[in-house]
C-alpha cells in the first residue's frame, strides 16, 4: 500500500482549500502579477525627457532640436538658459537628457567648420542612458552625411536587420511567456511547502504520523490539489497572454502543457524540501523566498543570463527555472518544438527526479 | 492477563540532553496506566517513542508484540493517540474529521458506519456533527479527538493529558468514558497532573527528570517505605487560622515536610510525635483551633516526596 491514505489526504486539502479565505485570491495573485510585468515594467524606451540649453538660437540650432525630438526618444519638456538650470533639471530628476548648443553652432556649421552639441546624460539608469547615446550619436552622424550630401540609399553597404518573433520589440513578448514559469514555481513551491508546514505548526501532522496512511499517499494527496491549481494559473496566464497582450502562441499548446508538468515535478518537490527544513510558517517564507529569489534574478526571467558574470551564468544552470523560461519562450515565441527543447526538457526532468529522491529522503514519517 | 506495553531501557537524547533515561515497565490489557511527572520530565517523549513518532537512542519497546522502532508501521494500525493539543482540522466539520481518519485507517463502508456510531454514542457527539471543530468547547474538542482515536478500535490508546484545561464536569465525563473503554479491554496509557486522576488508574508511574522514581498500584506506592522513612506518620492538620499554618509547621523541629492539600496541611512528622504532642504545641503558640489526625499519605505526598528525595542535596529545601 504505497498511496495507503491518498484519497482520503485529497478529501480532506479539497475541503481546506474551500474553506480557506486566501484561496479567494488564488486566481487575483497570478492576474495581478501579469499586469505588472506585462504594463508597468516597460523596457522600451521612448519619450525620454529632455531640455535643452540653446545659445545659439540659429536655424540650425532649432532644426536640429527638431530632429532630435522626431526620433521619438527624446521628450522636449523646454528650454533652460544657464548651465546651472541644466544641471538642477537633471539632477532633480525632472530630465534625463540635457541638449547644450553653444552660441557659434550655426555660424560654425555655414562656414564648413565642425559644428558641437553637447549631450548630458543622466546614466544612473544605464537601459535609457544606452539607447539615448546611441540614438543622439546616430542622429548627428546621419546628419552630418547628409550635409555632405549622402543619403542612407547611397550607403555602399546596407545592413538590414529584420527582428524575428517579436518584430515591434514589444517587452511585453519577452515578460508574459517568462512570467508564467515564475508563476507557476511560485505558487506550487509556496503551497504545498506552506500546506505541509501548516500541518505541523497546528500539530495535525503528528496526528497524522500516528496512523498508518503511507508516505507517498500523505506526500501526492498534498500535492495534487495544488498542482491542478497552478495548472489552472498557466492555463489563466496564457489565456491573457494571448487575448489581452497579444502575444500568439506560436508552437504547439499541448507540448507547452506537457512541458509545464514536468517542471511542476522538481517544482513539487522544492516545496516539500522546504517543508522539512521549516518548522512554522515564517521560516517557510523565509527558506521559500531564498529558493524564489534566484529563480527571478537569474533564471534570465528579467536580466538576460548571457551579459552575467561567468560565475552568476554557471549557477543559472542550477536553476530549474531557467530552463522553463526558456522552453516558455522557445514555444511561445519561437514556435520551437521538442527537438529544439530537448535539452531543456531533459534538464527539468533531472531535475524533478533530484528533487523528488531529495524529498522523500527528507521527509520523514517521525518527528525529530 | 497479558503483557501489551513492554518498554526496556528506553531512553531519548536530544543532544546533550537526555529526556528519556533508562524507562522500563510493562503494562496489561485493560489496564489504565497513569503516567506523572512535572512538565519536561519526559512523559510526552516516552509516548512519542511508544507510539513511533521518535526512534529510541537506546533501549527499546514492544507493543501488542511488534517493536516499536522496526515494525512502527503495524504498531499504529492498533493504537489511538490524542496529543497534548487539538490537533485535528479546525476547518472541518465534526463528521468530516471522523470520516478523514476512518478513510485514513482504511475503514471499509459497512465497518466505518458501525464504528462511527459506536464513537459518536460513546463521545456524546450527536448533534454536533455539522459544526466546525473550531467551534468547539474544549471538552468537545477532546471527545472529537477521543472519537477519532478510537474510530479503528485500537488495542491501546495513548493520551497526552486528556483533561488539561478542561471543566470539572467535562473531565468527570471524559473519565467515564475512559472507565468504559478500559471495562471493554482497551489498555490506556494516561499522562495527567491531576491526582484524582492518578488515583483512580490501576498503576500510576512517576517520572521526573527524565527518570522513571515509582510504578506501582496507588495504594502501594503510598505504602513506600522512602514516603514515610523511620517510623515518621503522616499528619492531617487543620486550623482556623489556616494562613499561619504551613510556615509554623515547617519551622516546627519534629516536621520534615508539609503541604497544603485541600483545606488541610498534610505534614511528614519524626517518629515518636503524637497529634496532641501537635496540638498542645500550638495550643502554646496562642491557636487551640489546631487538629491533627493520622493519614495514610495522599498521592501527591508521594510524588512531592519522591520529588525532594531525588532532587538531591543541591537544590534541597
Amino acid at each position: 500500500m504505497m498511496f495507503r491514505g491518498l484519497w482520503a489526504i485529497l478529501k480532506k486539502e479539497n475541503i481546506h482549500i474551500k474553506r480557506d479565505p486566501a484561496t479567494r485570491f488564488i486566481f487575483a495573485i497570478p492576474v495581478i502579477e501579469l499586469l505588472i510585468f506585462g504594463y508597468a515594467i516597460d523596457t522600451d524606451v521612448k519619450n525620454v525627457p529632455t531640455v535643452v540649453f540653446d545659445l545659439d538660437r540659429g536655424a540650425e540650432s532649432r532644426q536640429l532640436v527638431q530632429e532630435f525630438a522626431n526620433t521619438r526618444y527624446f521628450m522636449l519638456l523646454g528650454e533652460v538658459h544657464s548651465d546651472q538650470d541644466l544641471q538642477s533639471a537633471i539632477v532633480s530628476g525632472r530630465a534625463k537628457v540635457g541638449i547644450k548648443i553653444p552660441p557659434d553652432y550655426s555660424a560654425d556649421l555655414i562656414n564648413g567648420r565642425q559644428g558641437q552639441v553637447q549631450v548630458i546624460i543622466d546614466g544612473s539608469d544605464s537601459t535609457i542612458a544606452l539607447q539615448v547615446l546611441n540614438s543622439s550619436q546616430q542622429l548627428g552622424f546621419l546628419k552630418s552625411l547628409a550635409i555632405e550630401g549622402i543619403s542612407p540609399a547611397q550607403f555602399k553597404i546596407d545592413v538590414r536587420p529584420r527582428l524575428l518573433f517579436n518584430p515591434n520589440l514589444e517587452s511585453a513578448n519577452f515578460f508574459v511567456p517568462g512570467l508564467i514559469g515564475i508563476i507557476l514555481q511560485l505558487v506550487t513551491v509556496f503551497l504545498t511547502a506552506f500546506s505541509i508546514v501548516r500541518e505541523r505548526e497546528r500539530g495535525t501532522l503528528e496526528q497524522l504520523l500516528v496512523t498508518p496512511v503511507s508516505k507517498g499517499g500523505l506526500i501526492i494527496g498534498k500535492l495534487l490539489p495544488y498542482t491542478a491549481i497552478g495548472f489552472g494559473q498557466t492555463i489563466l496566464v496564457l489565456l491573457l497572454m494571448v487575448f489581452l497582450f497579444g502575444v500568439p502562441i506560436n508552437g504547439s499548446v499541448a507540448l507547452l502543457l506537457l512541458l509545464s508538468a514536468v517542471f511542476l515535478v522538481p517544482a513539487l518537490g522544492m516545496g516539500i524540501v522546504i517543508s522539512t527544513f521549516a518548522r512554522n510558517q515564517s521560516e517557510a517564507m523565509q527558506v521559500s523566498i531564498m529558493f524564489m529569489l534566484p529563480s527571478i534574478l537569474l533564471s534570465g526571467f528579467i536580466f538576460p543570463r548571457e551579459s552575467m558574470p561567468l560565475p552568476i551564468h554557471l549557477i543559472s544552470f542550477l536553476i530549474p527555472a531557467t530552463y522553463y523560461i526558456e522552453i516558455l519562450r522557445g514555444i511561445i515565441l519561437r514556435g520551437a518544438g521538442i527537438v529544439a527543447l530537448w535539452d531543456e526538457a531533459l534538464a527539468l526532468a533531472g531535475f524533478g527526479i533530484f528533487f523528488m529522491v531529495l524529498s522523500a529522503l527528507r521527509f520523514k514519517k517521525h518527528l525529530g | 492477563m497479558s503483557v501489551v506495553i513492554k518498554a526496556e531501557g528506553l531512553s531519548k537524547k536530544f543532544g546533550t540532553l537526555t529526556a528519556v533515561d533508562n524507562v522500563s515497565f510493562e503494562i496489561e490489557a485493560g489496564e489504565i496506566f497513569g503516567f506523572l511527572g512535572p512538565n519536561g520530565s519526559g512523559k510526552s517523549t516516552v509516548i512519542r517513542m511508544l507510539c513511533g513518532l521518535l526512534q529510541p537512542s537506546a533501549g527499546g519497546a514492544e507493543l501488542v508484540g511488534f517493536d516499536v522502532v522496526k515494525q512502527s508501521e503495524e504498531i499504529k494500525k492498533r493504537i489511538g493517540y490524542m496529543s497534548q493539543r487539538f490537533s485535528l482540522y479546525e476547518d472541518l466539520t465534526v463528521e468530516e474529521n471522523i470520516d478523514f481518519y476512518g478513510a485514513i485507517y482504511g475503514l471499509a463502508r459497512p465497518d466505518m458506519a458501525a464504528r462511527r456510531r459506536t464513537v459518536v454514542d460513546l463521545a456524546g457527539l450527536e448533534g454536533r456533527m455539522e459544526q466546525l471543530a473550531a467551534t468547539l468547547s474544549g471538552g468537545y474538542k477532546q471527545r472529537l479527538a477521543l472519537a477519532c482515536a478510537l474510530l479503528h478500535d485500537p488495542k491501546i490508546v495513548f493520551l497526552d493529558e486528556p483533561t488539561a484545561g478542561i471543566d470539572p464536569v467535562a473531565r468527570r465525563e471524559i473519565w467515564d468514558l475512559l472507565f468504559r473503554l478500559a471495562a471493554e479491554g482497551t489498555t490506556l496509557f494516561v499522562t495527567t497532573h491531576y491526582m484524582d486522576e492518578a488515583e483512580r488508574c490501576s498503576r500510576v508511574a512517576y517520572i521526573y527528570l527524565a527518570k522513571l522514581l515509582a510504578l506501582g498500584r496507588p495504594q502501594d506506592l503510598k505504602r513506600l517505605p522512602e514516603i514515610t522513612p523511620d517510623g515518621s506518620q503522616w499528619f492531617a492538620i487543620t486550623s482556623d487560622d489556616a494562613t499561619q499554618l504551613l510556615p509554623e509547621l515547617r519551622r516546627h523541629p519534629s516536621v520534615v515536610d508539609a503541604t497544603i492539600f485541600g483545606e488541610a496541611v498534610h505534614a511528614l512528622v519524626r517518629h515518636g510525635t503524637a497529634a496532641a504532642a501537635l496540638e498542645d504545641y500550638f495550643r502554646t503558640q496562642g491557636d487551640a483551633s489546631v487538629r491533627c489526625r493520622a493519614v495514610p499519605p495522599s498521592l501527591e505526598d508521594v510524588f512531592v516526596a519522591l520529588t525532594r528525595i531525588h532532587r538531591g542535596p543541591m537544590k534541597g529545601r
